[in-house]
């Protein structure tokens, strides 16, 4: 059956990509634009680009972005990982459903809450708010999408592999680094990028849980867009949107690698002619 | 084999999974170099028994001796015996030569030992040219002979099968069972099978363990479990059979006399039986031994009974004649194997043809339960 697109279709297409993307594509315009004023177009230029990195400022927030976004992601995957793996392998245990469910609470629970209680956590525990109390938030927030994703990997997860190597005289530690770990890396790093893009681009957890000195990028430029837009921050934004884009297609393709690497799996698992 | 110390023993293992009792208070012993099957449905306890011995379970109760050591405490890294799981279970990120050296390289071989290894293992299941391949860039027969070679590269004691060819298809699982047996021959490796499938359990096995619900039903030999099965649950698991409920009658030295639920039918057989007169028992009577002809039988002749042929299922190499025997109203059945031996014959049995059904005194045997 070929059928081509109908009339309804494309203009609910256009409609709704307009809808997401047109704002997002004015910014990548104007960041190329050679006015000082954000509204009006005085021709293509890249010179806000180039100022951009003189902006001091602005560059430290990256640097600190840049920072929190890789040791929180790191930190997230190897807590997620080790969620996901409880909560797939140990079979039932008492509060297993209440334990999967905490770990995906974090998903739908506004950030202000997780933000303020963070905020609140921090000042009880008298900690000096700054970089690393940023690490832990985005940590913990982040940690919860890597657990999700790593699951999905995991339960298609043939565990007689597993007790192959144990039964060829290899150690469960060592089996899970040298089988389990490679065989799941596709999630794991799909995983990691996504905490990655996440903390690159949040602004609410960020201002609650940090402290002087460590001001994030998304921090930066919203402070700065309450005292007016400037191209510059067009400039920034663009870059945020291409990194970011890039995390989630790397992501969704080490994903679709995993996808296609299960159903392959499966069929060593059911034996078929391959 | 009896004689000799056992190499295998189960030793009143118990294996309870919450309030389902997996394996039930079983003893079994196996002796090196055996080819031993055991065999049952699903959920009889059979897998649990072999990962019990493999060390991915560990029994309730009760003691599991290899080759004199008691493998209580023992986990599965450090046992002398290799699996060969249903799945395979090929690692799936790497080569062929990768899986086959996998646990040759947990002993700490030097490299030139384990390329030895593998390359005798390549050669023993013919897998030379596949070396280099992936599991997924492989044929389900190709993966199985992967999984084999990688669970005897590191020449274990036992070698543990879990239904291993059940993923594939009739012709190749027939010529991979000869093959198991010649490598079994070729390194006198003791090897322990786990199937359901009774042609498989007899077509490579030296002995079987019939099991059912966690117990052990009959340990034998293939011939005797087919022949003298101790039960109707063995006689029926086993291939295919007649049960005729019958009655003792008569008693003496030379044999038993059994009186059949089939009018018309009395057994006279040379076995012994230590039923009682008027004990129920039941006679089982392998299809192939039962001889069919057209004709009516002789009065008060015994082991014969007149049928009215009731289905045909034609094989090719044989046909199974289902034949009405005794009163027409109680549907009593009594199969019979013919062998086609000619390609045509001049008076075939066919539909509602009168027949007379007998066997010799030898051909069945009485069972009590």
């Amino acid at each position: 059956m070929t059928r081509g697109p109908t009339w309804f279709n494309v203009t609910s297409l256009v409609v709704g990509f307009s809808f997401l993307y047109l704002p997002i594509v004015l910014l990548v315009i104007y960041s190329f634009n050679k006015s000082r004023l954000v509204t009006v177009w005085g021709g293509f230029s890249v010179e806000w680009y180039v100022s951009l990195l003189h902006n001091e400022q602005l560059l430290d927030a990256a640097w600190v972005t840049l920072r929190v976004a890789f040791v929180s992601a790191s930190v997230a995957t190897v807590l997620g990982t080790a969620a996901a793996l409880v909560l797939v392998r140990s079979g039932r245990f008492i509060g297993r459903s209440l334990f999967s469910g905490m770990i995906f609470a974090p998903l739908v629970m506004p950030e202000v809450i997780l933000g303020l209680s963070l905020l609140l956590l921090f000042v009880a525990m008298d900690q000096s708010r700054g970089f690393w109390t940023v690490i832990l938030a985005h940590t913990t927030f982040a940690m919860c999408y890597v657990a999700v994703v790593v699951q999905s990997r995991l339960v298609g997860f043939d565990k007689s592999i597993e007790e192959a190597a144990e039964d060829l005289g290899c150690p469960p530690v060592k089996t899970f680094f040298l089988i389990t770990l490679p065989i799941i890396l596709p999630g794991v790093v799909a995983g990691w990028m996504l905490a990655f893009t996440l903390s690159l681009d949040d602004l609410v957890i960020a201002s609650f849980t940090t402290g002087p000195g460590a001001t994030t990028l998304p921090m930066k430029i919203y402070s700065q867009v309450r005292l007016g837009v400037t191209p510059e921050i067009n400039a920034v934004c663009t870059i945020l949107v291409v990194l970011v884009t890039m995390g989630v297609i790397a992501a969704s393709l080490a994903t679709r690698r995993q996808q296609v690497q299960k159903e392959r799996d499966e069929r060593t698992a059911f034996g078929a002619e391959g | 084999m009896p004689d000799h110390p056992p190499f295998i023993e189960f030793r009143d293992v118990t294996k309870k999974f919450g309030d389902f009792t997996a394996v039930n208070n079983l003893s079994l012993k196996i002796y090196e170099r055996e080819f031993f099957a055991l065999l049952g449905g699903s959920g009889c306890g059979k897998t649990t028994l072999m990962r019990m011995l493999a060390g991915f379970e560990t029994p309730t109760s009760g003691q599991i001796f290899l080759d004199g050591q008691d493998l209580a405490g023992i986990p599965a890294f450090r046992r002398p015996s290799n699996m060969m799981f249903q799945s395979y279970a090929l690692f799936p990120h790497m080569s062929v030569e990768k899986n086959i050296a996998f646990g040759l390289k947990q002993d700490k071989l030097s490299a030139s030992q384990v390329s030895d290894r593998v390359e005798e293992m390549l050669r023993l299941t013919k897998l030379e040219q596949f070396a280099k391949r992936k599991p997924h860039q492989l044929s389900g027969g190709q993966r199985q002979r992967v999984a084999l070679a990688r669970s005897l590269a590191k020449r274990p004691k036992v070698l543990l099968l879990d239904e291993p060819l059940g993923a594939l298809d009739r012709k190749l699982r027939e010529e991979t069972q000869f093959e198991l047996m010649n490598i079994q021959e070729e390194l006198k490796t003791t090897f322990l099978i786990v199937t359901h499938d009774q042609e498989e359990a007899m077509t490579v096995a030296d002995r079987i363990a019939v099991m059912d619900k966690g117990e052990l039903v009959q340990v034998a030999t293939p011939a005797e479990i087919y022949e003298a099965p101790n039960s109707r649950f063995v006689a029926d698991f086993i291939g295919d059979v007649n049960l005729i409920e019958a009655t003792v009658s008569q008693k003496s030295a030379s044999g038993t006399r059994l009186e059949s639920v089939c009018e018309g039918l009395a057994i006279e057989t040379d076995q012994e039986t230590d039923a009682g007169i008027g004990d129920r028992v039941w006679y089982a009577i392998r299809p192939e031994k039962v001889r069919i002809a057209h004709g009516r039988r002789d009065e008060d002749a015994t082991n014969q009974i007149n049928g009215l042929v009731w289905d045909i299922a034609y094989l090719g190499d044989v046909s199974i004649i289902h034949s009405k025997v005794g009163e027409a109203e109680k549907d009593n059945i009594l199969r019979a194997t013919f062998a086609n031996v000619s390609r045509m014959v001049e008076n075939p049995i066919t539909w509602d043809d009168e027949v007379v059904l007998a066997f010799d005194r030898d051909a069945g045997v009485i069972l009590r339960g």
